[in-house]
């Protein structure tokens, strides 16, 4: 086990540069998610600490050394492919085996290393098949046991869930998590969809355009979201967003509805804002604003309700059962102490 | 389309419990399917196994008939004999010519396919500068015709000392059976998921060590066709054949046939097309025994 550095790092495809200077401290044992939207350079990254890419400029480093210049084989680290990338003509033994045979590890080593990762992942029996005999979710495990065979000093994932269907997608989620809870092996692990990044990771570094624009816990990121991006970014259905600009301690939205601000809101009278807020921060409120229904989707737990507010179009999610049809008119506040304010130019938290 | 399939039984017994076919279609789709599959694949099979069919009953005529259409039909053997057989295997050097064109054939398949399979690897996965332009510049020289190349190629073959040597056709077949093979390669490797050879990567594999433990077993399909391409092609090569090679002991089997079944203006019509037909078996029995991954090779791609 060992902790990653990753120093000012860039890297160009011959004159576009994709990463323009990244830095991220993965710590001993850490589970550390890469989320982004496509093209954000979250893979790139993470294949250049597999070793796959060259690194343009700038450090990695595993475990304290620098392995700008080392092989992928000599940097002790395991990657889960997006396909999974298993020998098609191997047995699933055979595809676990595969890298401690490359290293000549002695025969009785190999098989008990085999049989203590099939064991873990609940494989066994499935150790003679090939590949195309298993289902996506055991596929999955193979490319997983093959990664803890090695016994690395890093696990990467490379948007490992992205190919199973949803509900397999949830369960296979937990029993990552549960595996690096049992290994505590860091833990590298990119995706997409930020569901995935909150529910698995210790911290999540959350990447956009080649910058990094949040390194934080999940829950962090989701409280105190550093800029408009991340507060658009993580949290299904996304933080609603008004924008106006703040006069006399309260904020005045474009259509000149005015709204409550935190305490701590240290907003500059009159400059452009945006004020965020997450959909389940709406109350029923019967002194509150009112706002027009325009959809009303119930899920069971909460009821999603699509309004016009403040002269915007905006989600609000009640606990509550809203009888309300559209084209009615509710009345709702936002809870003053969990609403963002966001400076308009720069797109920065200003409280 | 399925119900030109369901026997007549079936269809009776649909019938007796009310399920009602619409017989229009069944009819339209039998003929339809014979005017636009069957006919034109039998007429396809009858064009191209005429040749051997004549080179067959040819080999078994005696002289006599098949000089004489007018008494004895041409299509068919009235009185049919194996001298024709025994004058090519035991008058003429023909068992002799046949290993000569196995061993050439054998031995050039296996030059060209082992140069090609690196080649093919280095351009298609190791990615080099410039490796566009080399795969190009190879597949330029397969198209410079044998019958330019042959005039440089013997000055060469001379300077070794090889001449009259089957060695000089081992060394010369792979100019254009190189081009071939790696081109088909290149086509297959592509077709192996690139992500395969980045885990192997990982896991610890030398490039070497990538390419005979995860490659090549799954572009065994691959290796086999260019195997079989690369055999016929030598098998058949005439030109290098007759320039390179002079003594009667030492020919490969087509060139033979032509210089040595062939004397003066006399024609042995039957040895020569006895001759054919048997230099034509090896051929045919590698494509039967490898028509399956030669099949797959052309059509599919690896899977998982």
């Amino acid at each position: 086990m060992a902790n990653v550095l990753i120093r000012n790092v860039r890297k160009a495809f011959g004159s576009t540069e994709v990463l323009h200077g990244v830095n991220v401290e993965i710590e001993d044992g850490e589970f550390v998610i890469l989320v982004g939207p496509s093209g954000c350079g979250k893979s790139t990254l993470l294949r250049m600490i597999a070793g796959l890419e060259n690194i343009t400029a700038g450090d990695i480093a595993i475990g304290g050394r620098v392995v700008n210049d080392v092989a992928p084989k000599e940097r002790d680290i395991a990657m889960v492919f997006q396909n999974y990338a298993l020998y098609p003509h191997m047995t699933v033994r055979d595809n676990m085996a595969f890298s401690l045979s490359l290293a000549k590890v002695p025969k009785a080593t190999i098989d008990q290393q085999v049989q203590r990762a099939a064991q873990i992942l609940g494989l066994t029996q499935y150790l003679n098949r090939y590949p195309r005999q298993l289902s996506g979710g055991q596929r999955q495990r193979v490319a997983m046991g093959r990664a803890i065979v090695r016994n690395p000093q890093v696990f990467l994932f490379d948007e490992p869930l992205s190919n199973l269907d949803a509900k397999l997608r949830v369960a296979m989620r937990a029993e990552i998590k549960e595996l690096h809870q049992r290994l505590e092996t860091t833990t590298v692990y990119v995706t997409h969809d930020q569901i995935e990044a909150m529910t698995m990771a210790d911290k999540i570094v959350v990447m956009n355009s080649g910058n990094v624009e949040q390194i934080g816990a999940p829950l962090d990121l989701y409280d105190r979201p550093a800029n408009l991006f991340v507060a658009g970014f993580i949290g299904s259905p996304a933080m609603n967003f008004l924008s106006g600009k703040v006069e006399g301690g309260a904020f005045k939205a474009e259509g000149g509805t005015s709204l409550p601000l935190p305490q701590t809101s240290n907003g500059s009278d009159g400059k452009p804002a945006v004020y965020g807020v997450r959909p389940e921060h709406f109350q029923l409120n019967p002194s509150g604003l009112p706002a027009i229904v325009h959809v009303v989707e119930p899920t069971g737990s909460e009821t999603q309700v699509v309004a016009e507010f403040a002269g915007a179009s905006v989600i609000c999610a009640f606990r509550e059962r809203i009888s309300a049809k559209p084209g009615e008119t509710i009345r709702i506040a936002p809870d003053p102490a969990l609403v963002h304010l966001f400076d308009a130019a720069t797109g920065q938290r200003a409280a | 389309m399925t119900d030109t399939l369901v026997p007549d039984s079936t269809a009776e017994v649909q019938a007796a419990i009310g399920y009602e076919r619409p017989e229009t279609l069944s009819w339209d789709s039998r003929l339809r399917r014979s005017v636009t599959i069957y006919i034109p694949l039998a007429l396809f099979v009858l064009i191209l196994l005429f040749p051997f069919y004549w080179m067959a009953i040819t080999a078994i005529k005696p002289d006599y008939e098949m000089y004489d259409y007018k008494t004895y039909n041409p299509f068919w053997v009235h009185s049919p004999t194996l001298h024709n057989i025994d004058v090519l295997l035991f008058q003429t050097n023909y068992p002799r010519w046949l290993m000569i064109t196995m061993g050439i054939a054998v031995a050039s398949t296996f030059l060209s396919v082992g140069a090609s399979v690196l080649c093919a690897y280095a351009i298609e996965r190791l990615r080099f500068r410039g490796a566009q332009h080399v795969g190009l510049a190879i597949y330029l020289a397969y198209l410079v015709p044998p019958s330019i190349l042959f005039i440089p190629l013997a000055t060469l073959i001379y300077q070794f000392g090889l001449f009259d040597n089957p060695v000089s056709l081992i060394l010369t077949y792979p100019t254009f059976l190189v081009p071939f093979c790696t081109w088909l390669l290149i086509g297959y490797f592509k077709s192996i998921p690139y992500e395969l050879e980045e885990c192997a990567l990982i896991d610890g594999a030398s490039r070497l060590q990538i390419l005979r433990r995860i490659t090549l077993p799954l572009a065994v399909p691959g290796l086999i066709s260019a195997g079989i391409f690369a055999f016929t092609l030598s098998w058949n090569e005439f030109i290098y054949a007759l320039a390179f090679i002079q003594s009667t002991d030492k020919k490969t089997v087509p060139v033979a046939i032509l210089t040595e079944l062939v004397t003066g203006d006399v024609y042995q019509w039957g040895a020569l097309m006895a001759g054919s037909l048997l230099g034509s078996v090896p051929v045919a029995l590698i494509y039967s025994f490898f028509v399956e991954y030669y099949v797959s090779s052309m059509t599919g791609a690896v899977k998982e």
